[in-house]
């Protein structure tokens, strides 16, 4: 049987959270003490070659995102950490805010070295109280200590760190509009390119990454590129967090090498489907993520291998269903938050997914055939990946195809 | 003045808008802004009182209408769904009366839905104000009422 594997929850239940001082006594901030002797582009090239890929659902390489903002012009930089998770399924950052907050600083230190941002941001979900009130006081001890504010550690570099809450909007944890939302205005998604890299907050560049992303630095840093780089498979290596949640025994959150397959992660690890029941599908990624049946359960989890089965990693979300559960109802509580969550600001999603839910009641109220209903949502969702600003009008599509591909018969 | 304590607390920059929002917001008996908040803030940070109001319509965190002492959200996400978060509505409805979108006459209680909470692990989930309650049943829904309610009477 396949065991954890823990890199970005190394420390989970290691010491206590409110004591900077246990934190340091288990190796804390080692790698703020060896990177600041570093150069920069040193950093740079030890993430680019561990081939760390953002761990907030997209897969973009880590180290090209830092080369991009170390690169662009410009005396002030940013760093940002999106902690605004909201994708339904998803508690991974949770677990690190609340468990290990000091190893989120600890990466974001590091990475703000490698591209020359002198301020940090967190941006919380404003419903996230506990973590709110970690990374309060982590944040507080790590300034006592100078691993925080000026001239840290005697390297002449200087960083500051404040957090900044969320107030109950899914679409902020799309990173431009969360810079939108950190600037204090309204959430609304901005059009891309520019990229934050070259234009982020207040029009600096600025480098975004989730806090699982930032949470695998420190390992990367203290063991090297290689170290990092044979784990999990080719292309998606090292440790992903999964957060199993639904009909299963042991529904929890689990830190594995990428390419351990669903099966291993529903029956053994989660303990298997609950009640004696059967596996019907699992929904991978949230919200904006796919539902599978059985035939992908022996599937390396990965960016690319999921994505030749029409499925998605996305934020390591696995939503299980037993064969009791209805999947049109499943959908439909999907397209729902949608229609919730969208902004209004671009026509194909507000009307979009209004049309969407329109649908789904045609079926619900007027008992329309759901096969011609599924095909007309494919469609509505289509035109709404292509026509929408952002990437919430781009999401129904997802879940959308991955029914027609996977459970045509069962919708 | 005690509103304006609140508010320089923080620095008069934009980006401070929303923890300066939650604040005043916080600090308010009936966890909501007023009117007068609002200006407060745009004067503070030097904008529109338009804008202001358009980041708060924004955000379904902050509230323009009173709300109870206590807030619940109640998880309405595809895997509360899922686990049946419809019988936890009706359970707090035979124990606080209300149902989503109302505030009890008493001003103790007000229901919200919110999007997923992230506790899916123990679904389903509900939060009154700060803290979060999992893995709800007929049985604890009543228990954790019956325990604000007493703690209410004897303060």
């Amino acid at each position: 049987m396949v065991s954890e594997k823990r890199i970005a929850l190394k420390n989970i239940g290691k010491y206590n959270i409110k004591s900077i001082d246990e934190y340091i006594g288990i190796g804390g901030y080692n790698s703020v003490k060896k990177a600041l002797k570093l150069k920069p582009l040193d950093i740079i090239n030890t993430i680019s070659d561990s081939k760390l890929r953002g761990r907030g659902g997209a897969g973009f390489p880590t180290g090209m995102k830092q080369q991009f903002t170390n690169q662009s012009a410009g005396i002030q930089k940013y760093i940002v950490c999106n902690a605004d998770e909201g994708e339904p399924g998803t508690f991974k950052d949770r677990i690190i805010m609340e468990q290990d907050p000091h190893i989120l600083i600890e990466g974001m230190i590091v990475a703000a070295y490698a591209i020359g941002a002198s301020k940090g941001y967190i941006y919380v979900r404003g419903e996230y109280t506990d973590s709110i009130q970690a990374l309060r006081i982590a944040v507080e001890q790590s300034y006592e200590k100078g691993f925080l504010g000026k001239n840290i550690l005697n390297s002449g570099f200087d960083l500051d760190m404040e957090i900044k809450l969320g107030a109950g909007s899914y679409l902020c944890g799309e990173e431009l509009t969360l810079l939108e939302s950190l600037e204090g205005k309204r959430g609304y998604p901005r059009i891309k390119p520019p990229f934050p890299a070259e234009k982020g907050l207040f029009g600096k560049p600025t480098l975004i990454n989730n806090v699982e992303t930032f949470s695998h630095i420190p390992y990367i840093i203290e063991n090297g590129a290689e170290s990092y780089s044979v784990l999990g498979t080719e292309k998606s290596p090292g440790t992903k967090i999964f957060t199993i949640s639904g009909d299963v025994n042991k529904p929890g959150f689990y830190e594995v090498e990428m390419g351990v397959t669903l099966r291993q992660l529903i029956f053994d690890f989660a303990g298997g489907i609950k009640d004696g029941k059967a596996f019907k599908a699992a929904v991978l990624g949230g919200a904006a993520g796919t539902f599978v049946n059985e035939s992908v359960l022996d599937t390396p989890m990965g960016f690319d291998t999921l994505k030749e089965k029409g499925a998605v990693l996305g934020s390591g979300a696995i939503m299980v269903m037993s064969d009791e559960r209805s999947i049109f109802d499943m959908t439909y509580s999907i397209l729902k938050f949608f229609k919730h969550e969208s902004c209004g600001k671009c026509v194909p999603c507000r009307v979009g997914t209004t049309q969407l839910m329109l649908m789904m009641d045609d079926a619900l109220q007027n008992g329309t055939n759901r096969k011609d209903v599924l095909n007309k949502i494919l469609r509505e969702s289509e035109y709404m990946a292509k026509a929408s600003l952002c990437p919430l009008g781009q999401s129904p599509i997802i879940p959308i195809r991955s029914l027609k591909q996977y459970f045509e018969d069962q919708f | 003045m005690e509103k304006r304590a609140v508010i320089e607390k923080f620095t008069p920059e934009k980006d401070n808008m929303l923890n300066i929002l939650h604040e005043l917001q916080n600090s308010n008996p009936n966890n909501y802004l007023t009117t007068e908040d609002l200006k407060l803030v745009a004067d503070y940070l030097n904008t529109s009182y338009s804008s202001v109001y358009g980041v708060v319509k924004y955000y379904s965190m902050f509230s323009l209408k009173p709300r109870g002492k206590f807030v619940i959200r109640v998880c309405r996400s595809p895997l509360c769904h899922m686990v049946k978060t419809d019988q936890v509505l009706d359970e707090i409805k035979k124990n606080i009366g209300i149902g989503l979108g109302e505030t009890t006459d008493d001003q103790l209680f007000s229901i919200e839905s919110s999007e997923c909470l992230g506790h899916c692990a123990k679904a389903p989930v509900i939060m009154i104000n700060e803290k979060v309650y999992k893995e709800l049943d007929p049985m604890k829904i009543k228990n954790i009422f019956q325990s604000i309610k007493l703690n209410e009477q004897n303060s």
